[in-house]
């Protein structure tokens, strides 16, 4: 079960992108926090614990929604707006 | 080059808005650096796209003064310079480094009005870092902002009035709201009376949000302790202690928060003195009554200065600005600075009231078990830092982040600085004001070490 439920935007455009090398699908003015939770459980593990993390303050201030797109370039989820073709890579696989 | 270099506001919430609205009405062009990619701050944020909700929809009773905001930044096009999605990441020698597409800018600026805004003040409990157990202002960004509710059947917790307004729009927006967890007595709120004279509205809508939520069939609970979330892998429960009995919900999504907390960094990298604060037990910038800080051309406006609300930013930005203006021996309007002082004052009143209805529960800090994680970018625990304060023999919270790394990681400590001087506070019997404050590192934020330097900085081109 997907961790989001969408009230609005439920039928914009659908924005396909990659999720660990599956394909996904987002909608028109998600940011990517949006996109992945609404398909998903978790963003990704605590480096340390290896505890599964889905963000909380959605708002840019604490920093726990990090994911990377396969360039290895890190990107806040929460303040990402979502984009055609994104291939986006998390740790949520990871066991600790 | 004999013109001066250009104020700089930063943030374009309420407070940046109407600083910027008032310098321009002066004749001035400031430059305002925002992090968001449209204005209106976290309080009146606006969607990414069009969705179908209206503004009443979007921002409640507050739609009319959300639409006022947006406008008059709007019509500020043309006369400022505005980066949006930009982040001020260092203040140094009357320069501001700031992160945008990609490039770093170094900017020189003259006067430097900082509305940075505020994020959710909390303390951890069992369970806070489960996925499903967002901030309550993060609830309300997922909810506003992206149209998307944080679950299905949802459990709001803590204390502050965003409390029950978040519960109250995520009835109104069709989703279940199994409980509101209120850490504060029921008799907190009798405080509550006194506030009528200075805003009866507020206290109306407030009393309409309970209402409402009872006849729905929210359960609302008062004087919860013992707060946790329970969950393998996602949240799927609350349990809490009222009154010396076990109680346990069923959820799939919690919205926890204990009031709002204060951005303070680029104050303390501007150099402004700090004081601390009893009521917000927090440290905050020292200012005068017009917003002007202890460092010349550096004013302070909103809820980053110290916590009062929406409508209080928006005076305090404009009182900001014509405090700009008066120091660069610019005529501004007697009466308008008069009358924004006035509101200021009786809205500062009312802050002190609403404190009193919902109050910190500081007395948590010293129940955190030594298993719960306090630190949760380096993955901290209580117990650690009990550990590390005792075995150091230390009460001060920079030298406990040095051996520690609690504050270290990413979020520079805005989510755990303030649990970790309650925490380092009751471990060592120490007042609250007696352990000190964490002090800000540049870059505020992550930034990226490949991020460019640009070829026109300003310092360069004098």
């Amino acid at each position: 079960m997907p961790l989001l439920r969408r009230i609005a935007r439920k039928d914009h455009a659908a924005i396909a992108f990659t999720l660990d090398g599956a394909p996904c699908e987002g909608r028109a003015g998600d940011t990517l926090l949006s996109a992945i939770l609404s398909r998903t459980e978790s963003l990704r593990r605590a480096e340390f614990s290896g505890e599964p993390r889905a963000g909380f303050c959605q708002m840019g201030a604490c920093q726990d929604c990090w994911v990377m797109n396969e360039a290895g370039e890190r990107l806040r989820a929460c303040t990402t707006p979502l984009l055609a073709g994104m291939r986006i890579v998390t740790t949520r696989g990871r066991s600790a | 080059m004999s013109a001066r270099p250009q104020p700089l506001v930063v943030g374009a919430g309420p407070a940046g808005i109407r600083a910027a609205a008032a310098l321009v009405a002066a004749g001035l062009r400031p430059l305002v650096v925002d992090e968001a990619p449209a204005c209106g701050g976290q309080i009146y944020r606006q969607r990414l796209v069009q969705d179908g909700r209206s503004t009443k929809d979007l921002y409640g009773s507050e739609a009319g003064k959300a639409e006022r905001l947006h406008a008059a930044f709007a019509a500020l096009d043309g006369h400022i310079d505005y980066w949006p999605q930009a982040l001020l990441w260092n203040l140094r020698d009357g320069t501001a480094d700031i992160a945008v597409a990609g490039t770093s800018r170094r900017v020189a600026y003259d006067g430097l009005i900082l509305a940075t805004g505020a994020t959710d003040r909390v303390l951890p409990v069992p369970g806070w870092t489960l996925p499903g157990v967002f901030t309550l202002g993060g609830s309300q960004v997922s909810l506003k902002a992206q149209g998307c509710a944080i679950g299905s059947r949802v459990v709001f917790a803590g204390s502050g009035p965003l409390l029950y307004l978040v519960a109250w729009q995520y009835m109104k927006a069709g989703v279940e709201v199994a409980a509101v967890l209120d850490a504060a007595p029921a008799t907190a709120k009798l405080n509550l009376i006194r506030a009528v004279p200075l805003d009866a509205g507020i206290v109306l809508r407030g009393a309409r949000f309970v209402a409402e939520l009872r006849l729905r069939g929210v359960a609302i609970r008062t004087g919860v302790e013992g707060l946790r979330f329970e969950g393998e892998g996602r949240v799927s429960g609350v349990a809490w202690r009222e009154g010396g009995r076990e109680r346990r919900l069923a959820c799939d999504g919690v919205g926890y928060g204990l009031a709002l907390r204060s951005e303070t960094q680029l104050a303390d990298l501007a150099g402004c003195t700090f004081r601390f604060d009893d009521r917000d037990r927090a440290w905050l910038p020292t200012r005068d009554v017009a917003g002007r800080s202890s460092v010349a051309g550096v004013y302070l406006a909103g809820d980053g200065a110290g916590i009062a609300g929406a409508d209080a930013a928006e005076r305090a930005g404009e009182r900001a600005a014509l405090a700009l203006l008066e120091d660069r021996g610019l005529a501004v309007d007697r009466a308008r600075v008069v009358a924004l002082e006035t509101e200021l004052a009786r809205i500062g009143r009312l802050r002190d009231v609403l404190e009193a209805a919902f109050p910190f529960p500081a007395h948590w800090a010293g129940a955190i078990d030594d298993s719960i994680t306090l630190c949760r970018c380096e993955g901290i625990t209580a117990g650690a830092v009990r550990e590390a304060a005792k075995h150091f023999d230390i009460g001060e919270i920079n030298r406990l982040k040095a051996v520690s790394r609690v504050g270290m990681g990413r979020c520079q400590g805005r989510i755990c600085a303030a649990a970790s001087a309650e925490v380092l506070a009751a471990a060592t019997g120490k007042p609250i004001d007696g352990v000190g404050r964490l002090r800000a590192q540049a870059p505020v934020k992550p930034i990226p070490l490949a991020l460019q330097l640009a070829a026109d900085r300003s310092e360069d081109a004098a």
